[in-house]
């Protein structure tokens, strides 16, 4: 049962890492009609940048946790300024070819100088060790990774559909050109959409760096099951994002304990069900 | 609704006129290779690539489907063909059936599945089903991992041709060139050719036109992935062996890229496109990950500001359709 328990805690781990990139996925998708094809690459770069701070810097992990994410949003609103908006009113797969080409440049750039190997990312004093929960041992780092992402991603479903904020991004989403008649900047809207889905991205890396190590290539794989998993929930609504992500995190968990072999293919198995059974998506409306 | 193509003429009797001169050019060109002396290694592999590049293009250019797991069939159709010639031994043509084959089977069984979603959900859900076929392909003993399938006997085409000699090997990669070339060219300029490039206009209206569209994107999609598993199949008497490489998302994001560059919807652009990214593979072979680096950087500059591709632009300046 150790073993059982263990794997479900790994698998609620990736859950918490497919919840918040498609999250993002589901917000840029929402406001700019482009799939980012970068998020993995830009993953890989809040792990790099927390590990840039702690080397060269000596910023530890609480402050990375803050910096990372707004480094990486930045650079990721610069990305959005200077290429992705020259894109509005074309087709949405030249959104997807050119976030492609980001990711191609940003990862090889990285694996020239970091070649494909991990690197380590110790683990903050505060959360080592852990704690005898009588049924199993729970590593602290792991515990905190999961529920921090949850709080996270609860936070963000708040700010779309709770707030007036929100409600102005959701309203863009829908009908931009109503929207600006109203004397809100869409514009800057949209850049602040793509910085923040891309800091979640980034959020996600810093929290993956202790566990999974830093490697150039660590998200060029994870976005590949990211958009099973975004397939297989839809990009309608936001809730269904993180419930998507985090259960079939716990579904590939269940499968590495119950037959091991299938647990990399299990994701997109499921995917080739759900398109067969219910082709929008279990949230999505039809596209 | 797709705006990839923007000014694609129709098929007018001038434009079948030019397209053939251009054929002719291209095949008069690719025949005098050998007496040339330029590497017939590297003509060879780019015309396996060229092919397959059409193929995919089949998709984009005339259905608006953008694959990005064509890799798949390229992989599939390699390790089937590699297997059929090592382990069974079986005879080049019987071999080249069987990858072509393989490739079709998985055309259909993935083709039901991916045409359920349009756009860029058809992206995903492509390049999803191709990273299965890697993890199975990764874990299945017959295809032996990380190492592939090796040193892989080219034996004699039809008892006669002997396939290890370079020059012979050419002209019968050069005519499963220009075969499926000409299938494609024929598809495409069909009454089902119209339909495609009417669904991927305004897929509504042709299902109102009574056209039962679902029909002629699977039909599409299996042709399209048949034609890349036979240009994988050649691409095993080439290289001598079916690797990973060959299932990656990196492959199918190359392809994408070829097709990208010599311009999506144009009949030779595919071509021009896989001869430029494999040259520039060769000359670029020193320099590491720097090429990935640089193929991005085509990635976004083609997207940016060159998105007819090299025989669009060439196209759109003489006004004529290439």
């Amino acid at each position: 049962m150790q073993a059982l328990y263990a794997q479900l805690l790994v698998g609620l781990i990736n859950g918490s890492f497919y919840a918040l990139l498609s999250l993002g996925l589901a917000v840029i998708f929402g406001m700019l009609n482009i799939i980012n094809f970068a998020h993995g690459a830009l993953y890989m770069m809040g792990a790099f940048c927390a590990y840039f701070l702690l080397n060269l810097a000596g910023i530890g992990y609480w402050p990375a946790l803050i910096i990372a994410p707004i480094v990486v949003g930045i650079f990721g609103m610069i990305l959005e300024r200077t290429m992705l908006q020259w894109l509005s009113g074309l087709d949405h797969l030249y959104g997807l070819l050119l976030t492609f080409g980001i990711a191609l440049i940003v990862q090889g750039v990285f694996q020239n100088y970091f070649g494909s190997s991990g690197l380590p990312y110790a683990i903050p004093d505060e959360l080592k060790g852990g704690m005898n929960l009588g049924f199993m041992f729970l590593p602290i780092y792991r515990g905190w990774v999961v529920v921090f992402s949850l709080i996270v991603c609860l936070a963000t479903w708040y700010l779309i559909e709770k707030t007036r904020l929100g409600a102005n991004l959701r309203a863009a989403t829908e009908n931009p050109t109503l929207v600006r008649a109203f004397g809100i900047n869409v514009p800057r809207m949209i850049t602040l959409t793509y910085g923040l889905g891309v800091g979640l991205a980034a959020l996600a890396g810093v929290l993956s760096a202790p566990i999974n190590q830093v490697r150039p290539l660590m998200g060029a794989d994870l976005i590949i099951v990211v958009f099973a998993v975004v397939v297989i929930g839809g990009m309608g609504s936001i809730m269904g994002s993180i419930i998507t992500g985090f259960s079939l995190g716990v579904i590939e968990g269940l499968t590495k304990y119950f037959y091991p072999e299938a647990s990399n293919t299990v994701v997109f198995v499921l995917m080739v069900l759900v398109l067969l059974v219910k082709p929008t998506g279990l949230t999505g409306r039809a596209a | 609704m797709s705006a990839l193509t923007d000014d694609t003429l129709p098929a007018s009797p001038r434009a079948v006129r030019d397209e053939m001169i251009v054929f002719v050019l291209m095949a008069a060109l690719l025949a005098i290779v050998p007496l040339t002396g330029i590497y017939p290694f590297f003509v060879m592999q780019a015309l396996c690539f060229a092919l397959l590049a059409c193929a995919f293009n089949l998709l984009i250019g005339y259905g608006g489907l953008l694959s990005f797991g064509h890799a798949m069939f390229l992989g599939t159709a390699g390790y089937f063909t590699a297997h059929a010639l090592k382990v069974w031994g079986l005879s080049p043509e019987l071999g080249i059936l069987v990858g072509t084959l393989g490739a079709a089977g998985l055309g259909v069984i993935t083709g039901v599945v991916a045409i359920r979603r349009q756009g860029i959900y058809f992206s995903m859900i492509t390049l999803a089903l191709s990273q299965l076929l890697y993890f199975i392909y990764l874990q299945t003993p017959f295809t032996h991992g990380e190492d592939g399938i090796q040193g892989i006997p080219q034996g004699y085409l039809f008892g006669i041709f002997n396939l290890a000699k370079p020059t012979v090997l050419y002209y019968v990669i050069l005519v499963g060139f220009l075969g499926g070339f000409l299938l494609i060219y024929r598809t495409i300029n069909s009454p089902f050719g119209e339909v495609l490039k009417a669904i991927r206009e305004n897929e509504p209206r042709a299902i109102s036109l009574g056209y039962k569209t679902d029909h002629y994107k699977l039909l599409a999609f299996i042709l399209s992935g048949t034609i890349a598993g036979f240009a994988g199949s050649l691409k095993v008497f080439v290289a001598q062996n079916a690797s990973l490489t060959d299932v990656h998302w990196t492959m199918s994001g190359e392809i994408v890229l070829m097709t990208l560059v010599g311009g999506l919807g144009t009949v030779f652009g595919p071509v021009v496109g896989a001869f430029v990214i494999i040259a520039m593979q060769q000359y670029l072979a020193g320099f590491g990950q720097w090429v990935t680096v640089i193929q991005g950087v085509i990635f976004v500059a083609c997207v940016l500001t060159f998105r007819r591709g090299v025989i669009g632009e060439i196209a759109h300046f003489f006004r004529r359709s290439l």
